[in-house]
Formats: structure tokens, sequence, C-alpha cells
């Protein structure tokens, strides 16, 4: 008996696919044989809106783009933004961007750990990072009034002062924090099932992975130790210690060391920036209508889902010419191909998860 | 038969209550997550703000065991035509919650690939504003359905076929 | 940050083998708010990537950005500019390839030498109407295949 190919079609809703992405397999038998996203059904057309707003109009719809990690969007588009400008930013803003920036990585992490383990059946996890994750989520709430499109960073600084208030609230998630790393490690590091469908599941090479443009935790799970915190340092990140973890294996598995290992790594920069806290101003001085004379800039950030880059160009008006998003998602996602070719159908969830992507980001 | 029950209205609305008792108190949502606001949708089906207490923990993936659609996210002219085939997919009786700026009118992006509130492809019941609204907010909008829900006909709707919604 | 070419010798360096390599004129070389820009010709962008990529060691390619400059291009200036932002690891060293087209003239595609080109491309033909020569998969990425426009274009309404 012959087999012969089927198209399968996944999505674009589907519970596993993390947004409207929508995938044509052509399977054989069970072995993934093709696999081609069809994206844009999610296309909000933002890069075309931003050229019809302001500068500072334009910071809340970047929480829209990765909304996992909405700080992280306004960190990346401001930092561009203020280099076009020539703004030095306060110190203490630079810290408490760092705070929040990492906070953010974590509460990523968390939902992302949650996600893709509901996806390989681990259901429990979801519910016990998503706890975790509501926490990390009332600090935000209590400093800035947002729980998932924050706003919490602005052109010149930040919107509010850090007060003693929420510094207590951070450092009471940050004890409780490696407690509960710890259980959902518990629960998944050597748990025969979760190793038997990630190990070796969606590998990809050093040099293919740099060929494809990928970034971030899944770039730094097959060996390269690249991250923009370490390279090119932004908004004092040289001033903390910490270690960027690297494997290299690149797959699935390894994936999913990186980002366990990357919250803990969180947690140490956050506790540093807290107690290296310098006084001074939280925002600097910035004209009420921004007009910036023409130049352009294009600038990078270690995002959770990897690197995101704004590029910015100015034409001397309060609008920009262009602004354009890298987006780390959108790169990421062109190497699933590579990835699930040959591997089973069941575990493109897996692989997909792994990838941690984002609908908002890849489609803008 | 019906005639009988029609002369005793009494009966009827006793059923209704009944059944719109059961209806609203275990709804199962068909969690059509499309973007930001899906994340405050499973933040609300999560342990802190628990949507199983009111019955409705259980989100379907498939729109044929769903009673509630719950369209959280911005929808695009290239989703429009999916979301209306999922909701002509779901069985009668069924609900529409609009939920966030997006799926009420269009939200932050008035631009050319947006539909400008999914109510133009679909009827809505309960519009929830906010962007995201948070889990409370899609909580209370939940409740508003139910008390919707609460005063609604279903006797009239089976022993008056026409009467039914069939847009 | 520093103000001159020379204060980066690295970035100098590239900047002069560019321009020593690809002749006269390679076009301007900008160096503004610390970043090194290159104009080359639409013709010999591969040639201009493949030797960052094989003989400097710039082995990412972060970015490709579609500019419009309609309607006021300039004096003498194409409508649409494309820019490249390669990045070397390690080495931190980042150079930006610009180079201009005009309205209907098509682009060599660099997907053989960067397969991270491949959507990037995609996008934009799909945002511009820029069409890739050689591109193994041209079509749209975001909008529909049915939609008619280029939406990123500055005559392209907001509201479509």
């Amino acid at each position: 008996m012959a087999f012969q190919e089927i198209e399968l079609n996944m999505g674009p809703q589907h519970p596993s696919t993390h947004g409207v992405l929508r995938l044509k397999l052509t399977v054989d038998n069970e072995v993934v044989r093709a696999v081609e996203p069809v994206l844009g059904y999610l296309h909000r057309g933002m890069e075309k809106l931003w050229e019809s707003l302001t500068y500072p109009q334009i910071v809340p719809l970047t929480d829209r783009l990765d909304y996992l990690a909405a700080v992280s969007n306004n960190l990346g588009y401001v930092l561009a933004v203020e280099k076009l400008m020539g703004l030095e930013v306060p110190k203490r803003a630079r810290y408490i961007r760092v705070i929040l920036a990492e906070l953010q990585r974590l509460a990523s992490h968390l939902a992302w750990v949650g996600f893709m383990a509901n996806d390989i059946g681990a259901m429990t996890v979801l519910l016990y990072s998503f706890e975790d994750r509501e926490d990390i989520l009332d600090v935000f709430e209590t400093y800035c009034g947002g729980r998932l499109t924050v706003h919490g960073i602005r052109i010149g600084g930040v919107p509010f002062d850090m007060d003693a208030g929420v510094a207590g609230m951070i450092r009471r998630v940050l004890d409780g924090l490696p407690k509960r790393i710890a259980d959902i490690e518990n629960l998944l590091d050597d748990n025969r099932i979760w190793l038997h469908r990630t190990r070796g599941v969606g590998v990809i090479s050093a040099a293919d992975a740099m060929d494809y443009g990928l970034t971030g935790p899944p770039l730094r799970a097959t060996g390269v130790p690249w991250d923009i915190r370490k390279e090119i340092p932004y908004s004092s990140y040289e001033d903390f210690s910490f270690d960027v973890p690297v494997l290299a294996g690149g797959d699935v598995y390894d994936r999913y060391l990186v980002r366990m290992r990357e919250m803990r790594q969180s947690a140490q920069i956050i506790r540093q920036a807290l107690d290296g806290l310098p006084e001074g101003e939280f925002q600097a001085k910035v004209p009420r209508i921004l007009k910036i004379p023409p130049g352009e800039v294009f600038h990078t950030i270690e995002a959770p889902k990897g690197e995101l880059g704004f590029y910015v160009r100015s034409n001397g008006t309060d609008k920009p010419e262009r602004v354009k998003m890298k987006s780390p998602s959108f790169i990421n996602l062109q190497c699933l191909e590579r990835m699930c070719k040959g591997n089973l159908f069941s575990d493109v969830v897996g692989i997909l998860g792994s990838l941690d992507i984002v609908l908002g980001e890849i489609d803008k | 038969m019906t005639d009988a029950a029609e002369r005793h209205p009494f009966l009827l609305t006793r059923l209704d209550s009944a059944i719109t008792w059961a209806q609203k108190n275990s709804l199962w949502p068909f969690g059509s997550g499309l973007a930001c606001c899906a994340i405050e949708m499973i933040a609300t089906a999560a342990a802190r703000y628990d949507i199983s207490r009111f019955g409705m923990e259980l989100f379907r993936a498939s729109p044929r065991q769903a009673d509630l659609f719950i369209v959280a996210g911005t929808v695009t002219n290239k989703m429009a035509p999916i979301i209306r085939r999922l909701w002509e997919q779901m069985a009668d009786p069924k609900w529409v919650v609009a939920m966030g700026n997006c799926a009420v009118s269009g939200g932050p992006f008035p631009t050319y690939s947006v539909l400008q509130g999914v109510d133009k492809i679909i009827p809505v019941d309960v519009y929830i504003a906010g962007c995201p609204p948070t889990p409370q907010g899609l909580l209370h909008g939940l409740m508003i359905l139910q008390k919707k829900i609460a005063g609604s006909h279903p006797t009239k709707e089976i022993l008056h076929p026409d009467a039914r919604r069939t847009d | 940050m520093p103000e001159e070419l020379t204060d980066r010798p690295d970035l100098l360096q590239v900047a002069e083998a560019l321009r020593e390599r690809f002749g006269d004129p390679v076009g301007a070389v900008a160096f503004e708010k610390g970043e090194l820009a290159v104009r080359v010709r639409a013709s010999e962008l591969p040639a201009a990537v493949e030797f960052l990529k094989i003989v400097r060691g710039f082995n990412a390619l972060n970015d490709m950005i579609g500019l419009d400059r309609h309607p006021a291009p300039g004096e003498g200036r194409k409508r649409f500019s494309i820019l490249y932002q390669l990045y070397r690891f390690p080495g931190r060293l980042r150079v930006r390839l610009v180079i201009d087209i005009d309205e209907g003239e098509a682009v060599p595609s660099i997907v053989p030498l960067f397969k991270s080109a491949g959507w990037a491309e995609r996008e934009i033909f799909d945002m511009f109407g820029i069409v890739f020569r050689g591109h193994p998969d041209l079509r749209r990425v975001y909008l529909p295949e049915e939609f008619t426009g280029h939406p990123l274009r500055k005559d392209f309404p907001l509201e479509g």
C-alpha cells in the first residue's frame, strides 16, 4: 500500500498556535515534510498608523505588539527615539527601567512556560505559572495602573518614581520566586514524559540559526552566547553582573532550560538594581511638543522573545517619517519549517511553543 | 398540548426560569483569543480570578461544543470570514461577547486592515470595553450576560421557531 | 557617543574597504549618532553583502527596512530606499547598507546569502510593491493575496 502526503491545516483558530497563526502542514503518515506559516490574521497596520501619530502617542501602541512583554516594546521604541534626540536619561530612571524590563521578562517567561507546558499536556503548570505572574502584574498595577498593556516607560524616563511601597512589593515577589521556579522545575525538568517530548526534538544547529537570523533564547540554546544586554549594553545594564545561560543542544528541551535559568538571572538583576537605586530625577526634560530634527537611528534591545529593534526616521516635524520594528518572533518563526522537518506531527506544537512567538509582534 | 401550555403562562415562565438558570450557570466559552485580550481572558480563567465559579471553566476549542463566543482581540479583515464561519458553526442557543475595544469598535486601530467592530459581521450580546478589560471587567460583563440570559424566554423560541434569531 | 568615524577604527576600516572594493562612487558614507550607513548601487548590492559576510564576517542580517520618499524625493533622488542592517557577532559591529530604487525597478534578492531575508523581502514586497529578483517565493506575507495596493506607500491612505 502506498502512502501519500496529506496537507493539513492548523489554525488560524487553534488553542495551541499562540494566537491567530495558520500553519499549512504537509505530512507523510506522521512525519512532517513541510510547514508553511500563513501570517497576517492579526495585521493591524501599526507601522502605517505610527506615521500619523506623534512620538509620544506611539508609545502606548507599542504595548500591543508583544502583549506578553509590553514594557520591553516600550523600552525598545523609547530608547531609539532618545538616541535620535540625543537625550541623556537620568541614572535613576535607567535603573527603574531595568527593574521594570526584568520584571516583565519574568512575567513573559512565566506565561511562556505555562502555555508551552499546557500545549504539551502538563496543564498544572499553566495554573501555577499564571498565579505567580499575577503577583508581578500586581506590582505593575500598583506602579502605573496597567496590568498587561502597561505603558510604563515614557520618552525621557519613567512615568512615576519608584517609592518604598512598590520596592517592597518587588522584594516580596523576588523572595518568593526561587521556590516558585523550583516548583515548576520539579514538575518538568526530570519528568520522563517531558523529556521524551522535548529532548532531541526540533533541533537546529548554530550555523543554521545564525543564517535564519534567530535571536534570543532559541539562539542561546544552540551555543551562541549572543545577548544584547552584554553585547551592546543599554540603559545601564553594564552596571549589573549577571550570567547569560547558554546551552548547546539546540532542541526544545534546551530552549526550555535557557529560559528557566534566565528567570533566575533576571531576579538577580532586579535585586541589584533595587539595592543600588541612585537618587535623582526619574524623568528628563522633554518638550511638550516633541519635534526631532531629521535623522535616522536603528536600536535593538534584548526582549524576552529575542532581539527587538526599532528603526526611527525623523523629518523635523512632530511625527516620525518612518518607524519600523524588527520583530524577533517574525524572524524566529521563519525557521519553524527547518526545525519541524523530519519530526513527528505531534511535535509541531512543542516546537512552536519553544520558539515563544507572539502574533501581535509577528503581524504588527 | 402547546395550546394548553400557552393558556397557563405561569408554567411556561417556571420552565423559562429553569432553562435559563441552567444555561447561564454553565456557559461553555469558545475562546476566540485573537490578541492581547486573550491573555486577560486566560488570566480570568486562571486560579486568581477563577471563571469556573461561574461554571465557565470549560473553554472549548471547537465551536461545535461551545455556546458562548468571546471575541477577544482585534478582528482583521483577513480574519473576519473565519470569525463568521466559526459563529455559524456554533449551535443555538448561542451568545456573543465582544471583549475589548478592538472587538467593540476597532479599538485604537482605524487602519486599512482592521474591522471596526465585530458586530459588523456577527450579532453581539454584551460589549465589554477596555484595552484590555481587566479580569474583573470581563467577569462583570459575563455577569451582565447572565442577567440578560435570565431575562430571556427560551420556551417562546421553542414554541414559535419563527421568532428565533436567524441572522 | 563617538562623533567622528575616526573615533571608531573598526567601522572606519569597514567603510574604507567598501569604498575601495566597490569603487567610486560607492555612494555616500554617512556616520551619524554612532551608526555607519553606506550607500551602494542596487546592482552591486549582492556583491557588497557577500563581501561583508564572507570577507568581513558580518554574519547576521538584523533587518531590512523599506522607505518611501513620495511625494518629494528631492534633487535627483529616487522614490524608494531599502536599508539592510548587518551585524557582526562577536565583534559588536553594525553597518547599514542603503540602496535607492525607482518605482518599478527590481532589486536583486539576497536570500542565497541570508535565509532570514526570505520573509523580510516578502514584507517589503507586500508593503511597498518592490519586486525582488531571484526570490524563491515572492508573495504577500501579511495581506490577503487579493488585496490591491501597497499600504506603506505614502500615497496609500490609512483607512484603505
